[in-house]
């Protein structure tokens, strides 16, 4: 008979806890990779298509382009940040409470 | 010959490149005194297959972090972007975004579950629940083909820098940099390779600091004064995109590869095995991004001032791609000692790439093929690495080779194959390894070979080398990069052949495998 806070690693596969672990993971992976996949295209077809709208001044030279430029690269780093700060926070704790419950 | 190119490289400026600078040659012998005594201490640390590999697993997050910066800013990034600006001007930033974008991908998709599932190379995962031999021969392929046109370029482009920087010989940089690159590797293998990598990383990114203050500090630290001085002098069009572009499917296959090659460089991937956990190779992507993020704002900037400060045409008379624009700009603002120290820091730079390069392709050997292939994944570790160490040896003397066989010929394309092959055979198998149950042996192997043939027979159909290389009018192929093709080719073989033919065991294997995937539970 086992106590209740010991379980097998298949049971901790079938657990709902578990499931919504693998999901949410993936759900946020995801959702940040089509974030990074959009803005990234989405500057590439704008540099394919249509430069002019690059060009516009913002500053007596500086253009839209710049700040765009200079921004996908910050923006980039912002979201491998948002992604560590999710799974320090909230994945690493569910993570611990599974494998508490292994042993 | 030499003294002739040498009087050429000199000509139009008044630049001391090309001559001994002795600051640069006590800055290069100080960085290979440095480097080769940390790979005496490190020879005494590596004894097991886990510390030649993988250091131990023993480097932390932050560690890992600035060494894969050091793994993947390469001379090429550092002196061929800052020209491309410099020459260009804004086109090159567009090609800076597409190598760092890659980054945030290998921490969603990759990073972890890699961490978790393998040993020392990344067919560990893709071999994880499918048969050892198959996908281990296919994937070692991939990694030694993606190594090898790296390492190609690598070495061309250092013996033809250090020769410019120096004024040393092109075959003497060349076997300088095989000799001491695999010294690094055979006896101080990850371990030493790993703090070659974060100290050059530290050299490069504080040099390259110093070179954007000096040069801003000349427009009053406004970057607003140096874009007015830059559109001013060669007009408002420097400052937004030009011609780099003009075909939109070029743009999105160049942007394919540079992005998702990324994720699929060998020794890239392999850094994940030199920390001790999911946890700490998730803070190394972090960090690295951080530092790539922004050594590209700083090599826009020096662009920009070398563009400024030096011109167009003076950078363009010393070599007509602007390779040497840092290095006048260097000279221009900090003189010639300061010259020779960026000078050095470009060759430890090629240094500690080649060496992650070489390092990665001697464990694709050992690892890969002797253990799994030849032994049946029975590792006797001794004998694993007297094999290592071997191929450390023959991938050193391959790589003077080849360095010396492609002397003078046009290789800038192979960065491009190589990115292209990382995205094509490496990734997307890596990719449904981790993410796809229904993924097969016989779905990963036709995934691998496709993608790494189509890369290799589109490259030689395309305009990159029908064109600019042989001469034709027109290629068969109309893309530069075949990537967007060969990707998707790879992609939708992996699929169709796992579908068509299923494979029970490695359904079953993917459910209990998670744990590991996860959890961490039974990682090494």
């Amino acid at each position: 008979m086992m106590t209740p806070e010991t379980q097998q690693p298949h049971e901790i596969l079938d657990s709902p806890d578990f499931k919504k672990l693998v999901k949410k993971r993936w759900s946020v992976s995801l959702v940040l990779t089509f974030t990074m996949l959009l803005v990234y295209f989405g500057f590439l077809l704008t540099v394919a298509f249509n430069k002019q709208v690059l060009a516009t001044r913002i500053g007596e030279y500086t253009t839209l382009a710049i700040p765009i430029g200079l921004g996908i690269i910050l923006f980039a780093w912002v979201l491998t940040g948002i992604y560590v700060f999710w799974a320090n926070s909230d994945y690493d704790t569910s993570v611990q409470n599974l494998k508490n419950k292994i042993q | 010959m030499f003294l002739s190119l040498l009087l050429l490289l000199q000509a139009p400026s008044t630049s001391t490149l090309g001559t001994a600078n002795p600051v640069s040659i006590a800055m290069f012998f100080l960085f290979v005194a440095v480097t080769l005594y940390i790979t005496y201490w490190a020879a005494k640390k590596t004894k097991t297959g886990s510390e030649f590999y993988a250091a131990g697993r023993n480097i932390s997050g932050f560690q890992n972090g600035l060494a894969l910066a050091g793994d993947y800013m390469s001379a090429a990034s550092f002196l061929g972007i800052a020209g491309m600006v410099a020459t260009k001007g804004y086109d090159g930033l567009i090609y800076s975004i597409g190598f760092l974008v890659g980054w945030p991908l290998i921490m969603f998709l990759i990073a972890e579950p890699l961490r978790n599932l393998g040993k020392y190379t990344f067919a560990d995962v893709v071999a994880f629940r499918l048969r050892q031999r198959p996908i281990r021969i296919v994937s070692s392929v991939g990694s030694l083909l993606t190594i090898a046109f790296y390492l190609i370029a690598q070495m061309v482009g250092a013996g033809g820098l250090i020769k410019t920087l120096f004024g040393l010989d092109y075959e003497i940089a060349v076997v300088v940099v095989g000799c001491v690159m695999t010294l690094y590797v055979l006896f101080g293998g990850m371990i030493a390779t790993t703090w070659v990598q974060i100290i050059k990383a530290v050299l490069l990114l504080s040099g390259a600091t110093v070179l954007v203050l000096l040069s801003l500090a000349k427009f009053g630290f406004s970057p607003a004064n140096l874009l007015e001085t830059v559109s001013r002098q060669y007009g408002q069009e420097m400052l937004s995109p030009g011609g780099y572009i003009t075909n939109p499917f070029d743009a999105l296959s160049l942007g394919l590869a540079l992005m998702l090659g990324t994720a699929g460089l060998p020794h890239i991937l392999m850094r994940f095995y030199t920390v001790p956990d999911a946890k700490a190779a998730r803070k190394s992507v972090f960090v690295a991004t951080g530092f790539i993020g922004y050594f590209y704002l700083l090599t826009f900037l020096i662009g920009f001032s070398a563009m400024a400060l030096v011109g167009k045409p003076a950078i363009e008379g010393i070599d007509k791609g602007g390779n040497m624009a840092a290095l006048l700009l260097a000279e221009q603002t900090g003189g010639t000692a300061f010259l020779g120290f960026i000078a050095a820091v470009a060759f430890a730079t090629i240094l500690a790439v080649v060496a992650g390069l070489t390092l990665s392709g001697a464990s694709s050997i050992s690892h890969d093929l002797y253990v799994h292939v030849f032994k049946n994944g029975v590792s006797n570790e001794k004998g694993e690495m007297k094999v290592a160490r071997r191929a450390t040896i023959a991938l050193g003397i391959l790589s003077i080779v080849l360095g010396l066989v492609f002397k003078g010929q046009n290789v800038a394309f192979m960065v491009g194959l190589a990115f292209s092959i990382a995205a094509s055979a490496n990734f997307p198998a890596l990719l449904m390894s981790i993410i796809w149950k229904r993924f097969t042996t016989k779905g990963a192997v036709w995934s691998i070979a496709t993608g790494a043939a189509l890369s290799l027979i589109l490259i030689v159909l395309s305009p990159t080398i029908m064109v600019d290389i042989m001469g034709y009018d027109e290629a068969i192929f109309p893309l530069k990069n075949p990537a967007l093709v060969s990707m998707s080719g790879a992609f939708l073989m992996g699929i169709v052949v796992s579908l068509l033919q299923p494979e029970e065991s490695a359904a079953l294997k993917f459910e209990s495998e998670k744990l590991r995937t996860y959890l961490g539970v039974g990682a090494e």
